[in-house]
C-alpha cells in the first residue's frame, strides 16, 4: 500500500504504522521475509527461517488488533533470535551439530515474553558454536558476513542476531552475553546491544555456556528500540534462581529522557590505548569530547585488577562449561554416532562428542575439565575466583567516583573472516575490554560512534552501569546517540552498502 | 566364579585378631510431593518416562528451582539426628558420565552441607542384654537422585549379557537426603548387630519425622556400608571396601559380617584388602567386587552456578526444632512402660509398623493386650496377603476399639469379630452396620439354642447317652452341631451349660 520500505523503520516507527493500522503484522512479517529471501545468502543472519510460524504470529496480531484486544507496544515487530534460546518445535542448534535436528519441546522464558508481547519471531540466528567465539567463525554450519564488508567478521557469538539488524533482516534481535557476544557484534555492525544485569533477564531456557555470565540481552538499531525490547524480556522468573526480584529500571524513559547534564562519566584506564586501533581510539576520543558538550562530567578511573580479568574468565568459563556441556551426549536428544548394537555406551557417547563438537569447543572443555581437576582446582578455579572478586571491587570504587563507565566496547574494528582462526588468543583478546562486566555482574551496552578512518568500519563504544542501574545505559547510550545522529543527519547504520 | 570360593575367616577367630571400623551412608528417598528442583511429582510406580519435565530430563536451557520442602526435611532430618545446621551452603556439581544421570552431573553437596556434626543413640541386643551405642553423624546433605538403567535381554538383567537398556527418568530428580556416619569404632564383635540397629533406628527417626517412606525394599533408603579392620584398637583405620545395594536390615548385618571374615582372611594370609566398591547379593549371602577405587575417580566438584546459596534463618531452624517428633527410641520406652509389656513384646508392635495404630487404639478405649493382638496379629495377616502396609488397611484405630467392645459385651466372639473386621475392610461400614447388615451377632437368646440342642442330641442318641452316663468330653461334638447349625453366631460356653442343663448333668 506504501511505497515505503519497512525494513529500514526502526522498531518504534513499525509500532507507529502498525498502532495506526497503516500497515498490518503480515505485511511487516512478510517484507521482512522478503528481505530475508533477497539477502541472507550473503550474509547467512539465520540458521532457521520460521517463515509460517511468524506469518501465523503476525496474523494473529492482527486479529487482536481488529478485535480491539489490549497489545504490547512491540506487539508485531519481528524479531531475530540467536539460536540458543529454546523455542517449542523449532530447531534449535546453538551452531552445534551435536544438536542439529532437536526440536525443544518448550519456550524459553525470553522466547514466552516475546510471544505475549506479540513480537513475531522470524527464526533463529547464526551464532559461534554454544557462544564460544568472537567472530561466528566457529558455527558448525559456517560463518555469518558482515553487512558492512562481507570478508569481514561481524563479530560473536551473537554475529547472526548483529548481521540481521545491520542487513535490515530485523529491526529486533536477542542475543547471549557470556563476555561481549552481545556487544562486541553490536560494536563492529553499527548496532546496539545491551548485556542487562546478572539476573535481570531469565536464563530459562537460554542453553548454558557458563551459567554465573551468561545473560541475555536485547539487540537493535537504536538506543530507543533496545530498550523498548529490554523492557518485554527483563523481570523475575522463578524458574530461574539466579533471577533478580528487584523491579526493572524504567529503561524506556530513560532513552527518552536523554539528559546527562551533570552526569559522572568514568574513563577506565585499563581499557584503552596500547592494543587499540588507531581508528577506534580517535573515535572514542571525539565520542568522550561529545559527552562532555552534552554537560556530562569526564573523570578518569583505574582498574588494576582488569588486566588478570581474561586470564581469570578463560578458568571460569570453561569450567562450567565442561560441566554444562557434559548433557550431549547422543542418549537423549540430538546427534548420535556410532550406535551400531555392538559398542558399549561409553563409546557410543564419545564418538558422539567426537563428531558433534568443533574444535573451539572441544578446547574449552579439555580447559575446564583440567582446570576444576581434584589438585588444581584451587590453583585454577578458586584463583580465578578471587580475581573475580578484585575486579568487582574495582568496579565498586570505580562507580564510586562515576555513575558511569565507558571504553572501546573492542580494541578493534571487524577482522577478516580467518584472520584469527589459528591463534586463539589473538580472537580472545577481541572481548579485553567486555568480560570484566561479566565477571562482575555489571549492566553495559555498545553503541556505534562512526567509522574508523582507516577502514572505513563502524566502531563500539561500551557503556557500563553499576548491577541494577540499567537505565543509566539508556541515558547515556540514548544523549550520545541524539548528539552524533544530529552531526551526521541521520543514523550511522544508514551507512552500510546497499545490498 | 572366584568370589564364591573365597578364603573367610571364621568370626571369632576374625574378631581375636583385627578391631573393626564401619562407616554407613544411606541414601533416603524424601516422600515430598515434588522433585527436588522442578514440579513433577514422586509418586513410586509410575509407568516410566511419565513423571518428568524439561528440568529433570536436563533439556538444554532448562534450569532447578530448588524445592524448600525438600531444604525443610534435610534440616530437620539433620536436627533430629543433633546436628548443626549450616549458617550458609550451597549445591555443587558432581561430575560425571552416566546415562541414568540427564545432565551428566549429579546436583549435590560437597564442602558445604547443609547438616553436620550429629549423633544418634541406637540399642541392641547381645546374650548379656541390650545395650547402647552412640553413633556420630559426619553430615547429612541434600542431593536428586538419579534415573534408573533397565537391561533388558540376557539372563541376568544385569548390564553384562543385556540385548540392550533403557532409562527411566521418573526418579530423576526425586530430593535426596544422605546420612554419612563419622567411622564406627568400639563396636568390636557386636559391629554387624551396631550396623543393623543404627539402619533400624534412622529408619524409625525418619519415619516418625514423616519425611520419606523408608521402605528398603522400593529403595526408598538406600545402604552403602563401609567396612576396614585393622590389628588393634590404637592402630591407624585400614583400607576399607564400600558395599553398596544393602537392601533390608538383616542383610546390613550379613554384609558387615561377610566383610569383616573376608578381609580378616586377606589380611592374614598376607594380601591386602583393595579400596573398591563392591555388591552385595542378597541371595548367595557374598559381596563381589565393583569398581576399583585404587584410581580415586575425579568428581571436578564446583559449586551450582544456577542454584543461590542456602542462608537458613535461626527463626526458621528453630521453628523447624519444634515440629520434631519425640524421639522413637524413648517413645519406645514410654509407651512399654505404660502398657506394662516387655521389649519382645513391643519389637512385634514396631516391626509390624503398628506403633501409631495400637497407641490410637488403646486411646479409642480398647484394652492394650486387645489392641496389640488385632492390629500385630489379623490385621497384620490381612496386610501382609494384600502387600501394604498396615496403616495402608482401610480401618482406624476407632473401628478396632469399636470391634473389641463387642467383643468385651458379648455381642461378638473372636470369630464373628474376623468377620466384622472383614466387612469394614470390604467398605461395608462400620463394625456396628456390619454386624447388623451380616446378622453376625451372637445367638444369646436360649430359646433358639434350645431348639438347636434338641435337634443335635436327637440326631445323635448315642452321644447323648454318652453325656448322660458322665462323659463330659462327648458333649463337644453337640458343641458342634449347634454351632454349625447356628452359623457359628452361638456362644460356645453358653450351648455347652445349656446341654449339660438339658441332659440333666453336673459339669
Amino acid at each position: 500500500m506504501s511505497t515505503l520500505d519497512l525494513t529500514r523503520c526502526t522498531a518504534v516507527q513499525l509500532a507507529e504504522l502498525l498502532g495506526t493500522r497503516t500497515v498490518s503484522a503480515r505485511e511487516v512479517a512478510q517484507a521482512h521475509l522478503d528481505r530475508i529471501a533477497a539477502v541472507d545468502g550473503d550474509i547467512h543472519a539465520f540458521l532457521h527461517v520460521d517463515a509460517a510460524g511468524a506469518l501465523a504470529a503476525a496474523d494473529a496480531v492482527d486479529a487482536d488488533r481488529a478485535a480491539d484486544r489490549p497489545l504490547g507496544p512491540l506487539a508485531g515487530v519481528p524479531l531475530a533470535l540467536k539460536d540458543v534460546l529454546t523455542m517449542r518445535d523449532v530447531p534449535t542448534t546453538c551452531g552445534s551439530r551435536i544438536l542439529e535436528g532437536w526440536r525443544p519441546p518448550y519456550d524459553a522464558t525470553v522466547t514466552r515474553r516475546l510471544r505475549e508481547a506479540g513480537i513475531v519471531i522470524l527464526g533463529k540466528t547464526n551464532m559461534d558454536e554454544f557462544a564460544m567465539g568472537s567472530s561466528t567463525e566457529h558455527s558448525a554450519y559456517g560463518p555469518t558476513r558482515n553487512p558492512w564488508a562481507l570478508d569481514r567478521i561481524p563479530g560473536g557469538s551473537g554475529g547472526g542476531s548483529a548481521a540481521a539488524l545491520a542487513a535490515f533482516e530485523a529491526p529486533l534481535a536477542i542475543g547471549t552475553d557470556t563476555g561481549g557476544s552481545i556487544r562486541q557484534p553490536a560494536a563492529v555492525t553499527g548496532t546496539v546491544g545491551v548485556k542487562p544485569t546478572y539476573g535481570a533477564v531469565s536464563r530459562y531456557g537460554l542453553v548454558a555456556l557458563a551459567s554465573s555470565l551468561d545473560q541475555a540481552g536485547p539487540c537493535a538499531r537504536t538506543v530507543l528500540d533496545t530498550a523498548m525490547l529490554h523492557q518485554v524480556i527483563a523481570g523475575h522468573d522463578p524458574m530461574d534462581s539466579t533471577s533478580l526480584t528487584d523491579p526493572v529500571p524504567d529503561v524506556v524513559a530513560a532513552a527518552k529522557s536523554g539528559d546527562i547534564s551533570g552526569v559522572r562519566i568514568g574513563l577506565v584506564r585499563e581499557l584503552g590505548g596500547e592494543g587499540y586501533q588507531a581508528g577506534v581510539q580517535e573515535r572514542f576520543a571525539e565520542a568522550v569530547a561529545v559527552l562532555e558538550r552534552l554537560g556530562a562530567d569526564v573523570v578518569e578511573v583505574s582498574c588494576p585488577s582488569f588486566e588478570h580479568a581474561l586470564a581469570a574468565y578463560y578458568l571460569i568459563l570453561p569450567s562450567e562449561a565442561s560441566s554444562n556441556l557434559a548433557k550431549f551426549d547422543g542418549i537423549r536428544y540430538g546427534l548420535r554416532v556410532g550406535d551400531d548394537g555392538r559398542r558399549s555406551v561409553e563409546e557410543v557417547m564419545s564418538l558422539t562428542r567426537e563428531a558433534g563438537f568443533g574444535a573451539e569447543v572441544k578446547r574449552r572443555i579439555m580447559l575446564g575439565t583440567y582446570a576444576l581437576s581434584s589438585g588444581y582446582y584451587d590453583a585454577y578455579y578458586g584463583s580465578a575466583q578471587k580475581v573475580r572478586t578484585l575486579i568487582q571491587r574495582d568496579f565498586t570504587a570505580a562507580f564510586a567516583q562515576a555513575d558511569v563507565l565507558i571504553s572501546p566496547t573492542a580494541p578493534t574494528t571487524a577482522f577478516r573472516l580467518g584472520e584469527k582462526l589459528d591463534d586463539p588468543l589473538a580472537m580472545y583478546l577481541n572481548d579485553v575490554a567486555t568480560i570484566p562486566v561479566n565477571l562482575a555482574g555489571n549492566a553495559a551496552m555498545s553503541l556505534p560512534i562512526g567509522l574508523a578512518a582507516e577502514d572505513g568500519l563502524p566502531v563500539g563504544l561500551q557503556v557500563i552501569a553499576p548491577a541494577m542501574a540499567d537505565d543509566r545505559l539508556y541515558r547515556v547510550g540514548a544523549a550520545l546517540e541524539q548528539a552524533l545522529y544530529d552531526r551526521w543527519g541521520g543514523l550511522l547504520i544508514e551507512e552500510v552498502p546497499a545490498r | 566364579m572366584s568370589q564364591a570360593t573365597m578364603e573367610l575367616m571364621d568370626f571369632d577367630e576374625a574378631m581375636a585378631r583385627f578391631d573393626p571400623v564401619l562407616g554407613l551412608e544411606v541414601h533416603v528417598e524424601l516422600s515430598t510431593a515434588t522433585k527436588m528442583f522442578c514440579g513433577c511429582p514422586t509418586t513410586f510406580g509410575a509407568e516410566p518416562n511419565t513423571q518428568v519435565c524439561p528440568v529433570c530430563l536436563g533439556l538444554p536451557g532448562a534450569l532447578p528451582a530448588l524445592n524448600r520442602m525438600g531444604v525443610e526435611s534435610a534440616m530437620r532430618i539433620g536436627l533430629a539426628l543433633h546436628c548443626e545446621v549450616a549458617e550458609w551452603c550451597r549445591f555443587a556439581r558432581k561430575n560425571y558420565f552416566y546415562p541414568d544421570m540427564p545432565k551428566n552431573f549429579q546436583t549435590s553437596q560437597y564442602d558445604e552441607p547443609i547438616c553436620s556434626d550429629g549423633w544418634i543413640d541406637v540399642d541392641y541386643d547381645t546374650p548379656e542384654g541390650r545395650r547402647t551405642f552412640r553413633v556420630g553423624i559426619e553430615r547429612a546433605h541434600m542431593e536428586e537422585d538419579t534415573g534408573k538403567n533397565v537391561h533388558l535381554g540376557g539372563a541376568t538383567g544385569r548390564i553384562h549379557g543385556a540385548d540392550y537398556s533403557l532409562v527411566d527418568y521418573n526418579r530423576a530428580g526425586i530430593p535426596l537426603i544422605e546420612i554419612v556416619t563419622k567411622p564406627i569404632e568400639g563396636a568390636g564383635r557386636y559391629a554387624p548387630e551396631v550396623a543393623r540397629a543404627y539402619v533400624s533406628a534412622l529408619r524409625d527417626l525418619l519415619r516418625a519425622l514423616e519425611v520419606s517412606d523408608v521402605r528398603m525394599e522400593q529403595g526408598s533408603l538406600r545402604c552403602d556400608v563401609n567396612v576396614s579392620l585393622r590389628p588393634s584398637a590404637d592402630a591407624p583405620f585400614g583400607t576399607r571396601s564400600e558395599t553398596k545395594n544393602v537392601n533390608s536390615l538383616r542383610s546390613v548385618e550379613r554384609s558387615v559380617r561377610y566383610e569383616i571374615g573376608r578381609q580378616a582372611a586377606l589380611l592374614a594370609g598376607g594380601g591386602r584388602v583393595v579400596q573398591e566398591t563392591r555388591h552385595w547379593h542378597e541371595d548367595t549371602g557374598l559381596t563381589t567386587s565393583g569398581r576399583s577405587k585404587e584410581e580415586a575417580e575425579d568428581y571436578r566438584y564446583f559449586p551450582e552456578p544456577d542454584l543461590v546459596p542456602i542462608a537458613p534463618s535461626r527463626e526458621w531452624v528453630e521453628a523447624l526444632r519444634a515440629t520434631l517428633p519425640e524421639n522413637p527410641a524413648a517413645r519406645r520406652n514410654r509407651l512399654a512402660a505404660a502398657w506394662g509389656i516387655g521389649e519382645l513384646e513391643m519389637s512385634t508392635v514396631v516391626n509390624a509398623g503398628a506403633l501409631d495404630l495400637v497407641e490410637a487404639t488403646i486411646a479409642a478405649g480398647a484394652d492394650q493386650a486387645a489392641a496389640r493382638k488385632w492390629w500385630t496379629g489379623e490385621l497384620a495377616r490381612v496386610a501382609r496377603e494384600r502387600g501394604v502396609e498396615l496403616r495402608d488397611l482401610a480401618i482406624t484405630p476407632a473401628q478396632v476399639a469399636e470391634v473389641e467392645a463387642l467383643v468385651q459385651a458379648g455381642t461378638v466372639n473372636d470369630k464373628l469379630a474376623r468377620q466384622v473386621i472383614e466387612g469394614v475392610l470390604a467398605g461395608e461400614g462400620g463394625p456396628g452396620e456390619v454386624v447388623a447388615a451380616r446378622g453376625l451377632a451372637v445367638v444369646s437368646d436360649d430359646g433358639p439354642l434350645l431348639a438347636a440342642i434338641d435337634d443335635a442330641l436327637a440326631a445323635q442318641p448315642d452321644v447323648a447317652e454318652k453325656i448322660r452316663g458322665g462323659k463330659v468330653q462327648a458333649a463337644g461334638a453337640i458343641v458342634g452341631a449347634v454351632m454349625k447349625a447356628t452359623r457359628g453366631q452361638a456362644d460356645a460356653a453358653r450351648v455347652r451349660e445349656l446341654i449339660f442343663q438339658r441332659l440333666g448333668v453336673e459339669a
